[in-house]
């Protein structure tokens, strides 16, 4: 079983990108759960949703409290949450971020952590290029792709087109594709490195 | 077909496979996506004939499901927590009259505290109210039993409340395989109702009964209930033959033939005991699961055969008889009367405490070895509990508990886990 945590605001589609994820996780053929943390509704508020992916049906109920991967839409939770708590040691971590781990702060932080399984996307500046709004859940869900290579570019725009339609799908999808194509190339250059 | 989707979509769409010709909506969290789902339907004209009545309360909800099902038709709402017991009065009248009323509850805690997560108080508040309670373990379940509970009602003129923990399961997104019309058809047949008021033939419906006749009345109620007993596993099967899997009936067990520990338990929770049960199996312990998916009618004799040939048995249930201890567990007790085996209560997950594997693994080994306490509050914070009572002790004036307590955590705002 592979579980996700995603952190992010009220307001930047959080439960949203969990759901997505889990309709392409569907759109592949594999069981998935997706559930959001239930906390108060508010916009800007920090809110949390999950994702568990399997082949087999899954059962458990629990939050995600030792996620495979965590994607994290906005950085200033870093300074707010604990976003990396239980994280295994080979996760993956995808951030929004025009600023590198390093301009963070992180590096010494996430210096024993395997490299490529590390990433920072631009998702805000890549949403509002293509929808016209800082909205980066499915850019992001586009990078874990690339990142992870646990679902495919094509499933995560099936899950698109099933969750929106007319403008916000075509920017969206738009925005998949030059976020997946990013991250890519991205890992591409860390395996030769 | 198989479709991802969100539990309380499935459900809409499992509601509207049935063909309701009244569904009366008051939004409350965690159900409003349900009747939200229908409400489009109903706009978008997919779900016809239906009425689609926005009401001003969950009592008047209610009452025009009443209303409607007295005057022969098929009628639906939901609601849970507070919103149940607002319309409270109504729904025992939806009993006593004999209506097949059908009613999503998304359980939720009952306040005070205010609390929008799940528990079973709710309906369990309402357990002694006429109605057949039925409880899902998952969207896919949840589904089924409403195209069950329909069928069970109406053949037995009583209402039916499906239970799916609020959140965990309505705003859960998983795999469920949504029937076909033809099949639902094929399985629920027109409301051809007991009793109807009818302009052409006028009859009351309501009157008044005094002491010569109100037992009666009151036991035929009873009596229906233990139809019931017999009607839902053969509904159960007769639905396993039309939609090909096995969904509903009284109760459920797993690892159980040779277990000397029973869990029981209802609702989602199941799932996460059933991996932890698993992982216990591979170690070599005895243990198995007992779920209870009719609360009510209470399966005494099948709760009594799935459990008689074990050691002992830990009901684990999500609501608390305030000042006596478990609800569930009473009823699982008295199934058991004089057979002598460990009893524990375990409650857990109240107002949304994540009842988690790595709980669950320390409790079920503490079971195993008959170290539990008749009565364990799981993942009770102690400290904030003891805290609290010696403020009271020092101080008279001490204040409101759930303000105290916020205060002591550091809390702003309500969050999971």
């Amino acid at each position: 079983m592979f579980q996700v945590r995603i952190h992010g605001r009220g307001g930047q589609g959080v439960v949203t990108a969990a759901e997505m994820l889990s309709v392409a996780a569907f759109a592949e053929g594999r069981y998935a759960q997706a559930f959001p943390s239930f906390g108060s509704e508010r916009m800007g508020a920090p809110v949390v949703a999950f994702c568990r992916i399997d082949d087999k049906e899954i059962r458990l109920r629990e939050p995600v409290m030792e996620p495979d991967a965590i994607i994290i839409q906005d950085p200033t939770l870093l300074h707010q949450i604990d976003v990396f708590a239980g994280l295994e040691q080979d996760g993956y971590i995808l951030l929004n971020t025009n600023r590198s781990f390093d301009a963070l702060g992180l590096s010494d932080y996430l210096s024993d952590r395997p490299p490529e399984r590390l990433c920072t996307l631009p998702a805000t500046e890549i949403g509002l290029k293509h929808i016209g709004r800082p909205i980066p859940n499915v850019s992001l869900l586009a990078g874990f792709a690339a990142l992870s290579g646990l679902i495919r570019l094509e499933s995560v725009i099936e899950a698109v087109t099933k969750k929106l339609s007319g403008k916000m799908m075509e920017g969206n999808i738009a925005a998949a594709t030059e976020a997946y194509n990013l991250i890519k190339a991205r890992m591409e250059e860390v395996k030769h490195a | 077909m198989l479709k991802q989707i969100e539990g309380s979509l499935a459900v809409a769409e499992a509601v509207a496979l049935c063909r309701p010709e009244v569904i009366c909506a008051y939004p409350i969290s965690p159900q409003t996506h349900i009747v939200e789902g229908l409400g489009k339907m109903v706009k978008a004209g997919k779900l016809a004939p239906c009425e689609f009545i926005n009401v001003e309360s969950e009592f008047a909800a209610m009452s025009v499901a009443i209303g409607a099902s007295a005057a022969g038709a098929r009628a639906y709402t939901a609601t849970a927590s507070q919103g149940l017991l607002f319309m409270a009065e109504a729904v025992y009248n939806a009993a006593g009259l004999g209506l097949p009323i059908v009613m999503t509850i998304a359980n939720r805690a009952i306040g005070a505290p205010i609390n929008i997560w799940n528990d079973h108080s709710d309906a369990l508040s309402q357990r002694d109210s006429g109605w057949i309670q039925l409880f899902a373990e998952t969207n896919q379940e949840a589904l089924d039993l409403h195209i069950q509970a329909f069928r069970l009602a109406e053949e037995l003129s009583m209402p039916v409340m499906v239970c799916m923990d609020g959140f965990i399961l309505t705003h859960a997104y998983e795999r469920v395989d949504m029937p076909t019309q033809q099949q639902v058809d094929a399985y629920l047949p027109p409301f051809d109702p007991r009793q109807v008021l009818d302009p052409k033939e006028p009859v009351s419906i309501g009157a008044m009964v005094g002491p010569e006749a109100f037992m009666e009345v009151r036991y035929l109620e009873h009596a229906r209930q233990l139809q019931a007993l017999e009607r839902i596993p053969q509904l159960a099967v007769q639905f396993k033959e039309i939609f090909g899997r096995a969904s509903g009936g009284l109760t459920q067990t797993y690892c159980a033939d040779d277990a000397e520990t029973m869990i029981v338990a209802m609702g989602s929770v199941l799932g996460t005991i059933k991996d932890t049960i698993d992982e216990m199996r591979a170690e070599g312990h005895k243990i198995g699961v007992l779920g209870i998916t009719s609360y009510r009618p209470f399966p005494l004799a099948q709760v009594r055969e799935a459990l008689i040939h074990a050691k002992r048995f830990v009901v684990l249930e999500k609501s608390l008889a305030v000042g006596m201890g478990g609800i569930l567990a009473t009823d699982v007790r008295m199934a058991l009367s004089g057979a002598g085996l460990h009893g524990y209560t375990v409650v857990a997950g109240l107002g949304g405490r994540a009842i988690t594997k790595k709980s669950l693994h320390q409790l079920f080994r503490h079971a195993v070895k008959d170290e539990l306490e008749p009565i364990t509050f799981l993942d009770l914070d102690w400290n904030v509990v003891n805290k609290q009572l010696e403020r009271e002790r020092q101080n008279r004036h001490s204040g409101p508990i759930a303000e105290n307590i916020l205060h002591d955590l550091g809390v702003v705002s309500a969050k999971f886990g």
